[in-house]
């Protein structure tokens, strides 16, 4: 850990092509910079799963694959925390009238569980509206916390 | 890794042993197209195995529940075998566990068919 400790504050930002590679991309970015906080395996998992729920929202949701619309990913990481934030530039959207997935009638639906996965793997969840246009995602996990 | 699915028979049950990423894209399509080809083939009684699964996303949960619900409309049953503890941490925080049921013991999972 004491290695770990030493871990100097960086930030890595990309634009990425709102295609499913982007989503892999975004992943191998996110947990490099995890991997080297000392995040342990099932924690990596989780972020993972966040970031790639995340991405798919914004391309596929958000971008709706446009080839002229980008994901803008921001990775930052502390010693004690990383913060990721993905923004497309799609419409934005109200998260208080989706449906809730855990509702007994909406247990059976296809969709509707990636925002679920983002709040159960991260500590801190947030969803603004990108300016000029779009949506943007903030989730933050903490070092403190892992495991 | 996308994901591969094998089927085999047990007497009447038919497992579906699968192995790598039930994901977006070719790993949750795969898994949707399996399994609606052994309902139309008259498989009725489906037992999932995926003690090899790394990794499901909400994609492949939609896929899973998606061959849940056509398999249980045309008189069949779905049912899970061998979830390693990612995946059953999933199912819990979805409140699916409550909608599948899950065996450990393969032989087990067999006889419960009705």
């Amino acid at each position: 850990m004491a290695e770990h400790d030493r871990v100097a504050a960086q930030t890595v930002e990309e634009l990425l092509d709102s295609t499913l590679e982007s989503v892999d991309q975004a992943e191998e970015i996110v947990l490099r910079l995890a991997t080297t906080m000392g995040f342990d395996e099932d924690d990596l998992h989780r972020i993972g799963i966040a970031v790639r729920e995340c991405m798919v929202n914004a391309v596929v949701h958000g971008n709706r694959y446009h080839s002229r619309k980008k994901v803008h990913l921001s990775v930052s990481r502390t010693p004690e925390r990383l913060e990721i934030v993905i923004g497309d530039e799609g419409g934005s959207f109200d998260v208080s009238k989706l449906p809730d997935p855990l509702a007994e009638e909406n247990l059976l639906r296809q969709s509707g569980r990636g925002l679920l996965m983002m709040k159960a793997f991260m500590d801190e969840f947030q969803v603004r509206q990108r300016q000029p246009q779009g949506t943007e995602v903030r989730m933050v996990k903490n070092l403190a916390k892992a495991g | 890794m996308s994901v591969k699915l094998t089927t085999r028979q047990v007497g009447d049950v038919t497992v579906v042993d699968a192995v790598g990423r039930i994901t977006l894209g070719d790993g949750a399509s795969t898994f949707r197209d399996t399994v609606r080809d052994l309902a139309a083939s008259g498989k009725k009684k489906l037992l999932l195995n995926l003690a090899e699964v790394s990794y499901i996303d909400s994609s492949g949960i939609g896929e899973m529940v998606s061959g849940f619900t056509t398999v249980t409309n045309q008189g069949g049953q779905v049912k899970l075998l061998n979830l390693t503890k990612r995946v059953k941490d999933l199912l819990q925080i979805t409140k699916l566990y409550t909608v599948f049921e899950v065996f450990e013991d393969e032989a087990a999972a067999v006889r419960s068919y009705s």
